[in-house]
């Protein structure tokens, strides 16, 4: 089912959660609703759900306007972030639950609605677990109950609230793969919230980047991570080094260092230049301008990627360097070594009040 | 006495795996044993010789004056109204608490804590007191004394007036029981079950009402306790007109009064009994409440 979001806004008191959202979801998307706390995406996603009422705006189901429709009749399927699981009915009880309170008329006979559930419980490999109560399951498999019971009541629209918000590294791996996988048999249009910028990366098609109850940029992981909008983006996805300087004729000059900067002309005053970790190259002889001089103050080797942490000489700042174990075994450098880095590819911001 | 054996077990454990009990709070054995014996002690002397000197009382004369103390017309009146009272307040106090409890911790709205703490009132006002409101406000001299005499209805020193008091003193039982149990409990499981189809009625009656009922069931009981025992604001509101308007307590009251003592603490073993079978079916739903 599509979902188209107009215009969207909410306030609660003088907080204003959402600020004109307006979104188009196509059917069948994995979408991730990604932001720091107190952006509004769970607002949103309540919204959607029906659980929250909306000040102004409309959501349409497939063109049809929703917006006021009543929660129980969208045909939605939420997973809350604490799963709000039945605390006193069992793993079955709790999965048939939106089966067995449809009115009569709708309501499959029993047989079916066993049927049913055992199949759902098979599906998050639960069957075993049948006649457990919630407080006697793990977390990541409370989760699985959880994604069960909406999923039984063939929703158009699966809605996720930091679903694996409160799991430990490693379940939360296996499950995001897991809801993937679900995804790609289901094909129901899915939206999570999260917050963690990894797990939208890797279990997204569509990433959308809010901040303080606005869109900050909607596009697939690759283009926001590597094309990302505005500052924001790039520092909430992945680390980031700034150089914070001034651009003249398509330069960005800081300290010792020049940087050429396509992307934009005219001068300002103040510019900020973005680079990823990874972007930035180590040299152990100073070349040019475009490259200044660093002091070597930690690596860490894991991986096969190696993080090498640099005070800059003639700033003082800090920058993050990644490079991978072959490149580090070929450079041979230690702690406290002096070495040049080259920012390649990077990315100039002028901060806003400059802009204008 | 098994409460002392169980203390004694924890402390020799936390003094094997010396890390499970801070050690500042491990006391010599002398200490320990002194505070158990005075606090059996009180309660010997407080409560247990009392309640046991009740029955001594009723049986004093022998079994047949006892059956014959509770089962003379005047003391079959006064348990059948005290009864009637209960089985009246009860279910609408119920009804009450789980509205109220309901509109304080699943809405958000302005006046809430004034709600609070106006269902706190009955605790604060001392039960005269709340009988006298009553005689005020429907009494032959009070507000609508005048209106109620002309429709020839009766509310002070007859049943209603004894319901309403009682009503009024037991309001605060059952909905502070289930406002922080609801509290704790949130709205999402309600919010669950509307998102999965489920209707309002069906909501509460399958999701709400399963998680707080030994909550509810606890607060039923308390209420109930107080609502047969209650004295000083039904005194006020009943008139003591013998045979009619008087319950348990008041008829004990007048028994004792008139030197009847026998059948003063025939009447009092009665309820003796009503509060023991309370605390132990207290203790159950404690009990089973915890291991649910």
């Amino acid at each position: 089912m599509s979902i188209q979001i107009q215009q969207v806004s909410k306030s609660f008191g003088t907080f204003h959660a959402l600020n004109d959202i307006s979104i188009d979801i196509e059917s069948g998307e994995l979408i991730a609703l990604l932001g720091p706390s107190g952006s509004g995406k769970t607002t949103l996603l309540r919204i959607l759900a029906g659980l929250e009422s909306l000040d102004e705006g409309v959501i349409r189901f497939d063109g049809q306007n929703i917006t006021n429709v009543h929660p129980k009749e969208r045909q939605v399927g939420f997973v809350f972030q604490h799963y709000a699981l039945f605390r006193h009915m069992t793993v079955f009880d709790n999965v048939a639950y939106g089966l067995k309170v449809r009115p009569r008329k709708t309501r499959p006979p029993k047989a079916e609605i066993t049927k049913k559930v055992n199949e759902l419980l098979s599906l998050v490999k639960l069957e075993n677990l049948a006649n457990r109560y919630p407080s006697q399951l793990s977390g990541g498999q409370r989760q699985r109950v959880a994604l069960a019971r909406a999923l039984a009541v063939e929703p158009k629209v699966l809605l996720l609230d930091e679903p694996f918000g409160a799991l430990d590294a490693k379940v939360r791996k296996e499950l995001r793969r897991w809801l993937r996988k679900l995804h790609n048999e289901f094909h129901v249009t899915s939206i999570f919230v999260t917050h963690d910028q990894e797990e939208a990366l890797d279990v997204a098609n569509r990433i959308i980047v809010m901040n303080n109850g606005k869109i900050e940029q909607i596009g697939s992981p690759e283009e926001v991570y590597e094309h990302p909008k505005n500052p924001f983006v790039y520092n909430f996805l992945g680390n980031v080094n700034l150089f914070k300087g001034r651009l003249h004729n398509g330069k960005l000059t800081q300290g010792q260092l020049e940087v050429n900067v396509e992307s934009l002309h005219g001068s300002y005053e103040e510019a900020v230049g973005y680079v990823r970790p990874h972007e930035i190259h180590i040299e152990k002889v100073q070349v040019d301008n475009e490259t200044v001089g660093a002091k070597i103050v930690h690596i860490h080797v894991v991986g096969p990627i190696v993080q090498i942490e640099l005070r800059r000489e003639d700033t003082g700042e800090y920058l993050e360097a990644e490079i991978t174990k072959e490149h580090y075994k070929k450079l041979i450098v230690n702690k406290g070594d002096v070495v040049f880095i080259r920012p390649k590819q990077l990315k100039v911001f002028i901060p806003e009040d400059f802009s204008i | 006495m098994i409460a002392p054996l169980k203390i004694n077990k924890e402390t020799s454990m936390s003094m094997s795996h010396s890390s499970t009990k801070s050690y500042s709070l491990q006391e010599s054995a002398i200490t320990k044993w002194t505070l158990i014996i005075i606090s059996l002690l009180f309660l010997l002397l407080f409560l247990i010789l009392p309640l046991l000197s009740i029955f001594v009382m009723a049986f004093e004369k022998g079994w047949e004056t006892y059956i014959a103390s509770i089962t003379e017309p005047d003391a079959l009146s006064a348990i059948k109204l005290t009864l009637i009272v209960a089985i009246i307040v009860v279910p609408l106090n119920a009804i009450f608490g789980l509205v109220a409890a309901w509109a304080i911790t699943k809405f958000s709205f302005k006046g809430k804590n004034f709600l609070i703490t106006l269902i706190d009132l009955p605790f604060a006002i001392s039960p005269v007191i709340a009988g006298l409101i009553f005689i005020l406000l429907f009494g032959a001299g009070g507000y609508f004394g005048e209106w109620l005499l002309q429709h020839n209805l009766k509310i002070v020193f007859a049943l209603p007036g004894i319901v309403l008091a009682t009503l009024f003193v037991t309001f605060p039982f059952i909905v502070r029981e289930l406002i922080p149990l609801m509290q704790m409990q949130g709205i999402t499981e309600e919010e669950a079950s509307i998102s999965l189809g489920a209707s309002g009625l069906k909501t509460f009656l399958l999701v709400t009402l399963p998680n707080i009922k030994w909550g509810l069931l606890y607060g039923v009981i308390l209420c109930n306790a107080r609502a047969m025992g209650e004295f000083g604001a039904v005194s006020v509101v009943s008139g003591h007109i013998r045979g009619m308007t008087n319950t348990m307590p008041l008829h004990i009251e007048i028994l004792y009064n008139e030197y009847q003592f026998t059948a003063a603490f025939a009447v009092a073993s009665l309820m003796s009994i009503l509060a023991i079978v309370t605390i132990i079916i207290k203790n159950l739903i404690e009990w089973k409440a915890k291991n649910v």
